[in-house]
């Protein structure tokens, strides 16, 4: 094997413990933030500061007792934590999170740092993301609880309904870039406009990004969306019936698309890792700093906001949401023709 | 053996099995799910045939999609599972004897394409035939070319829609006009 595939291999392997400790990482953050909007503590006792509560929280979970509902369907119970979580892995394969690399010159040729560099990433996210329906739907139909079902319809409805905004959103941004390679819009967003203003899709998008934003919440079923598990309503949505690790599984799933969105979103709109002052090969600390930016402002938004209504919901997608996305596209099309791209 | 010739038996057997399971195991939500197998494993072939866009778009719109639909009719229906013997008792011979003649004639006709085709070696690796999945000759070519046959299709799926609205609510619009 040639030097590029071990670096290839080894950029793989780092991607997934970074995705597996995003997840703690996040949890531990939401905590903390959220105890600090409503003027707690949060966690402390666990480790300094409480760092090391999401470990104790996973040996907790791993301890617990698996249990499965004597009705429940065997296979689908077990599929369903595993398409969830797998679908969240597969789709931060095509994220790109900095330029390409010799490593300080130990490579001969660089290396793209980024799983997969495919020239349909855009799509491919997209339709990774749609097949993570299936996780929630299954978990809620094979729990045979109506807690379960109910999330799990509510769940589906609302992520069909929110993947048309969030389709058209990224289709805007594809009509800009005239590419469907994430690395691609990334290196079409660099440079700046009158030396200051960094050449950003979120400028030139900006209801764009509102939209993806705002479809990539719901998409994620977290608050004001957070429909599928609604405690008041249906105890834990469509994962009511699970616990122990699988219930962990979705648990990570979760954080883990969350975490997708917000570097599709860095890549789309926010110039993925290019950006002032910084050289070129420390740019994923620009990517990082402006994922973390987007995933502080998702828990901000969940501790500030209340929870929609059903029907405010569905409203707000089909007659607000979908129509300020088409017109986005058109605007954004007529312009690509009209001033070239 | 070469690494895609590889892929692609693995990629057809898959699908030949999922596919054949479909209608050979007996609970519906599982026919659901070994059809979105079939798609995936489909979606497989297209990158093998270096058209990923067409792969990316069997995905979204028939696994994603269309799928996700029947799952919901078939959950919500509570689409009991098909008992063997009660199926082989209910069914009348004539639906046999036609579905045998229809599946023999579908047999004959794939046997006669196949026959008639020169070309049947595997396709160079990915990149090979790099305008295969150009999505802006795809857009020109059917928005040119196949441009009519593009809209019909449009107009087909959209009569198919109001068709289906117009059966579902046929009871509620005598009670309730508007």
């Amino acid at each position: 094997m040639t030097p590029e595939g071990f670096a290839q291999l080894a950029i793989l392997g780092f991607v997934f413990f970074m995705l597996l400790n995003s997840a703690a990482i996040m949890v531990y953050v939401e905590r903390k933030v959220a105890a600090r909007i409503q003027q707690r503590m949060g966690p402390t006792l666990v480790g300094p500061y409480g760092l090391l509560q999401p470990l104790a929280d996973i040996i907790k979970l791993a301890m617990k007792e698996h249990l499965r509902p004597k009705a429940a369907d065997p296979i689908l119970f077990a599929l369903a934590p595993v398409i969830s979580a797998a679908t969240a892995f597969t789709a931060f394969a095509v994220v790109p999170f900095g330029a390409e690399t010799t490593f300080f010159g130990l490579l001969d040729q660089p290396v793209p740092l980024g799983v997969a560099d495919v020239n349909v990433a855009i799509l491919w996210v997209f339709a990774v993301t749609s097949m993570g329906v299936y996780g929630i739907v299954l978990a809620g139909w094979s729990s045979n609880s109506k807690y379960s079902l109910l999330g799990a319809l509510r769940s589906s409805a609302q992520m069909i309904s929110y993947e048309l905004s969030y389709g058209m959103a990224l289709a805007a941004v594809l009509v800009l870039a005239g590419s469907m390679s994430l690395r691609e819009i990334v290196d079409s967003q660099a440079g700046s406009w009158l030396g200051f203003i960094p050449r950003w899709f979120v400028f030139l998008q900006p209801v764009g990004f509102f939209i993806f934003m705002t479809a990539g919440v719901a998409e994620t079923n977290r608050a004001p969306f957070d429909f599928p598990e609604a405690e008041q309503e249906l105890v834990a949505g469509y994962h009511t019936e699970y616990s122990s690790m699988s219930f962990a599984m979705f648990f990570l799933a979760e954080y883990i698309n969350m975490v997708t969105v917000s570097a599709v979103a860095t890549d789309l709109y926010l110039g993925g890792w290019h950006g002032p002052l910084l050289p070129e090969w420390l740019g994923w600390l620009w990517f990082l700093l402006k994922l973390s930016f987007l995933l502080f402002f998702y828990i901000w938004m969940r501790w500030t906001l209340p929870r929609f209504r059903y029907d405010q919901l569905m409203a707000f997608g089909w007659k607000f949401l979908l129509p300020l996305s088409v017109i986005n596209l058109l605007v954004t099309a007529a312009g690509v023709l009209y001033f070239g791209a | 053996m070469e690494p895609n010739l590889i892929l692609f038996y693995a990629f057809a057997a898959l699908a030949v099995v999922t596919s054949l399971l479909v209608v050979a195991q007996s609970n519906p939500v599982y026919s659901v799910l070994l059809l979105i197998g079939s798609f995936m494993a489909l979606a497989g072939l297209y990158v093998l045939l270096s058209a990923p866009f067409a792969a990316v778009i069997q995905i979204i719109v028939y696994a994603g999609a269309i799928m996700v639909l029947f799952l919901f009719v078939v959950m919500l229906l509570n689409a009991p599972k098909e008992d063997a013997t009660q199926a082989a008792i209910g069914e009348a011979r004539a639906t046999r004897v036609i579905g045998g003649l229809l599946a023999g004639a579908f047999v004959a006709e794939l046997l006669w394409a196949l026959s008639r085709s020169r070309t049947m070696a595997m396709p160079g690796p990915m990149g090979a035939r790099e305008s295969a999945w150009s999505v802006g000759e795809i857009g020109q070519i059917i928005f040119t070319k196949y441009a009519f046959a593009f809209e019909a299709t449009s107009v087909l799926i959209l009569v198919a829609m109001v068709g289906a609205v117009a059966l579902a609510g046929r009871h509620v619009a005598g009670k309730r006009p508007g």
